[in-house]
């Protein structure tokens, strides 16, 4: 360690330095696709949501394979699985999106306060947590769903209640840790509040914690919505997502591969589109990464 | 253990062959833009009985070279010149199987941090006879007399005890002892001992290192001694090699070195050193109004023990502690880890709860909440660790503003203003103001900590151990920062150390502290010119002396149990009264 001048290095915005990372540039590719594809449903979809053609069936009544009029195959009523699959981005998207942003609010908060705060205050919280986290996610979501009448939203709020829990114990952990560095100490000596502690001293700290299970949130809540779906209190038939194509037709997986193959490539891609661009996000927004790529 | 009985070190023997002979060793590291060296082409032989010491700043590849010379080296370094040859073998050849085999046989290590050194879920009987055993295959019951002879060799007390206890149930010179039995038990020819006292207090250190000196003689092993205390240099070794940025700066017999340094860098090096007694003893002028007094200040921590978690057990960090720090003048707190120095800064800055009373520029303090923004503006303090003390995800300048943000003081121009002044007054430059804290050295963080401080424009500045983490030619150059701005603002600093040479060479007062007490405080002059209490002796007579020649006073050399700050709730420790000997030099009396 000396005294010695380390060279200047040069600054850009985070969305610069983001722009100049190919995956995840692509990352954002694929999102902005499924949103467009997902909003612009009912015009790019060639044929209606819930319409069962007589074409879409062969003879015998199984379904078509990819290929001619059905660009991706028909599923096991004859309907069009590119356009189910198509408005099935608007559930999923909304489930990925809102459930697992909800989930992320409500973990902070509670993983935060009670890291941060510690006292009887956090130990009740952190034992709801426990409890919560001891309780089966399904059953608890079965629960909730028979309370309230199913419907996409419900479905969300549901989803967000059952998987906050995971997202608040490892902010927890990682805020009481944060709590005890020396910087957290010199910032009260100065005489900082907590609310500027809390949210310019720890916050930016957890971000990347938070990037990392909001990415890897999207593709477990896009799945728990079709575990839902498949025990009837999901987002209810007709309407389609991503999930439940998948779970109405497992059973005919051998006969009818594309079925499956398709939603669920469609759910990787999203859910590797948003890793890319969390993990793109998380060291742009490091200043100890910065100047690396 | 039957001791070798080695005649003692190299340089008035007949050279023999050398032990351990390094031949043009070049470490590399593997970066994206290929090869880049750490250390280049360093050379040395070391004969039985004999210590090398290789001494360097943070960053001169002295520890690199050690790790090479054991095959332990991370994944993308590696050896990529040169040899290492243990009599006659070349270790940089040997595939790792056999190179596990002299591991810990032939060639020892000694690391820094002995908590992390050892296995905490195994007693140190199990360790020690698991690292003979490793090596050399005997029966249970010979294994385990070996494993308590090592115990024996050095010189912990009750060696069957300590066989059945675990690490955290010894001290930490303890644990070093043992790292060091676990290290000689295989009676290996060469002994690397990387840092083995910069994580033990100075009379602890001075039991470790007396205990290296003693093994040497008896054992005959020779000791690579990596270390970057010249104080340590000049009392263990027989020869030098002085480091930087990965190359020999200069190599030669200890005293050479140290009377005679031929190259700059050396110089320079020594001459950085704080030495106890190297700035003359004045007597204070005459004494001011007190900044910030203490009066009778006690923290007590609670432990709860038990099913349901009563207080059986109270740590008495500080007990009883009256002081005053007076304007424009320097105070120490000196005193070994668990002293309850640093307890003292966290007080003042109102991060712990207290009883007593605290008087800090008119505000009366009786509890923690007292400590409001308002009374923070006249105390600042700076941490021990300048890296750990700053957000790493905030640029420097808005760190050094953020005081005044908070306090609401100036424009956002103004405050830009200030901060661009702060920075020039500790010698940094305006350009760096918005970087980022990794972007600095060590120095350079530690002089955006002190601008931080200053920005409220305190009249107390509490310096906690704020100078112990940097590099020796780097510390003289922030303990000078210190006392020019002293001597400028006028502001008053509660300087906190551990290092007594240190603290000798910037304090006007002097208080000694032990176990949450204060034993003996005066001024300088008084304190370290005129030692009357014999913890203080001890502590002073402990300090590695950077001249060759010095000889210390002998002592006895067995460790025993350090007295804890830890007691039973009904069972307060007993306050030591203290006593004025003359002129304000006041001493705790015997007890």
């Amino acid at each position: 360690m000396s005294d010695a001048v380390l060279p200047e290095p040069r600054r850009r915005t985070a969305l610069a330095r983001l722009a100049r990372r190919p995956l995840a540039v692509l990352g954002l590719v694929i999102i902005a696709v499924t949103v467009a594809a997902a909003l612009a449903a009912p015009w790019i979809a060639p044929f209606g949501r819930d319409e069962q053609l007589f074409e879409g069936l062969t003879l015998e009544g199984a379904p078509m394979p990819p290929g001619g009029a059905f660009l991706l195959g028909t599923d096991l009523l004859g309907r069009d699985l590119l356009t189910r699959i198509l408005y099935g981005a608007r559930t999923s998207l909304v489930i990925g999106v809102v459930a697992n942003g909800m989930a992320l609010l409500i973990g902070t908060l509670v993983g935060v306060t009670a890291g941060y705060f510690r006292g009887w205050a956090g130990s009740v919280l952190m034992r709801f947590t426990d409890l919560m986290m001891a309780f089966p996610a399904l059953l608890l979501a079965i629960c909730l769903a028979a309370i309230f009448t199913p419907s996409l939203w419900i479905v969300a709020l549901v989803i967000a209640l059952v998987n906050w829990v995971q997202v608040a114990r490892v902010l927890y952990t990682e805020t009481t840790s944060l709590a005890e560095r020396d910087f957290i100490a010199a910032e009260r000596a100065i005489g900082a509040g907590n609310g500027r502690i809390l949210w310019l001293h720890i916050l930016p700290h957890l971000v990347p914690t938070i990037i990392v299970w909001g990415t890897l949130g999207i593709s477990t809540t896009v799945l728990l919505e079709a575990t839902l779906s498949f025990l009837g209190i999901g987002v209810q038939p007709p309407e389609p997502s991503w999930g439940n194509i998948i779970f109405e037709n497992q059973t005919y997986f051998q006969a009818a591969p594309w079925l499956v193959f398709f939603p669920g490539m469609a759910i990787l891609l999203l859910a590797l589109a948003f890793n890319l661009v969390g993990d793109a996000l998380r060291d742009v927004l490091d200043p100890t990464q910065r100047g690396r790529g | 253990m039957t001791l070798a009985h080695a005649p003692g070190a190299g340089a008035a023997q007949a050279p023999a062959d050398p032990v351990l002979s390094v031949e043009g060793l070049t470490v590399s590291v593997a970066t994206e833009a290929g090869l880049r060296p750490l250390v280049q082409g360093i050379s040395f032989d070391l004969r039985r009985g004999e210590t090398l010491a290789i001494a360097g700043e943070s960053g001169s590849g002295k520890s690199i070279t050690s790790l090479a010379i054991m095959g332990l080296l991370p994944t993308n370094v590696r050896a990529t010149a040169g040899a290492v040859r243990l009599a006659g073998t070349d270790l940089l050849r040997l595939p790792e199987a056999r190179m596990r085999a002299i591991r810990g046989d032939r060639v020892a290590m000694i690391f820094q941090e002995p908590m992390t050194s050892l296995n905490p879920v195994m007693t140190v009987g199990a360790q020690l006879v698991e690292a003979i055993e490793a090596h050399e295959p005997m029966a249970r019951g010979q294994a385990q007399a070996r494993a308590l002879e090592a115990l024996k060799a050095v010189r912990l007390s009750e060696p069957e005890h300590r066989l059945r206890q675990y690490p955290h149930e010894l001290s930490g010179g303890m644990r070093q002892r043992v790292v060091i039995a676990m290290a000689i038990a295989l009676r290996p020819d060469v002994l690397i001992a990387d840092e083995p006292t910069t994580a033990l207090d100075v009379t602890v250190q001075r039991e470790v290192l007396d205990l290296l000196r003693d093994l040497r003689r008896e054992l005959g092993t020779a000791i690579v001694l990596i270390t970057h205390d010249m104080g340590v240099v000049a009392e263990m070794a027989d020869r030098v090699i002085v480091m930087k940025d990965g190359a020999v700066v200069e190599d030669g017999p200890v005293v050479r070195i140290f009377d005679a340094p031929a190259k700059d860098y050396t110089r320079a090096l020594l001459a950085a050193v704080p030495r106890m007694g190297a700035r003359p003893l004045e007597d204070a002028a005459a004494p001011k109004a007190p900044v910030c007094s203490l009066r009778d200040l006690t923290v007590r921590f609670d432990l709860k023990r038990g099913m349901l978690g009563r207080t059986t057990h109270r740590v008495h960090a500080v007990e009883g502690v009256s002081c005053d720090i007076r304007a424009g003048e320097t105070f120490a707190l000196v005193g070994e880890s668990g002293c309850g120095k640093s307890t003292i800064a966290k007080t003042i800055a109102g991060l712990v709860p207290f009883d007593g009373e605290i008087t800090l520029a008119g505000h009366a303090l009786r509890r923690q909440s007292d400590v409001t923004r308002a009374v923070r503006r006249d105390a600042q303090i700076v941490f021990q660790d300048p890296a750990a003390a700053l957000d790493p995800r905030m640029r420097v300048g808005d760190l050094v503003a953020e005081p005044l943000v908070i306090h609401g003081i100036g424009t956002r121009e103004e405050r830009r203003a200030t901060v661009e002044q702060l920075f020039e007054r500790v010698g940094l430059t305006r350009a760096q103001i918005d970087r980022y804290p990794h972007e600095f050295s060590g120095g350079q963080r530690q002089r955006i900590c002190i601008a931080r401080a200053l920005a409220l424009r305190p009249k107390l500045i509490v310096a906690d151990e704020s100078v112990s983490a940097l590099d020796v030619s780097v510390q003289a150059r922030v303990l000078q920062l210190l006392r020019e701005l002293k001597e400028d603002m006028g502001v008053s600093f509660l300087f906190i150390s551990h290092d007594m040479a240190v603290v000798d060479s910037i304090a006007d007062r002097v208080a000694v502290m032990f176990l949450g007490q204060i034993m003996e405080m005066g001024t300088r002059a008084q304190v370290f010119g005129d030692p009357r209490h014999p913890y203080t002796r001890r502590l002073i007579e402990a300090v590695p002396v950077p001249d060759p020649s010095h000889v210390h006073p002998a002592r006895a050399r067995m460790a025993t149990e350090v007295p804890s700050p830890v007691r039973r709730r009904d069972d307060p420790p007993p306050r030591r009264v203290l006593r004025d000997v003359g002129g304000g030099h006041l001493v705790a009396a015997e007890g």
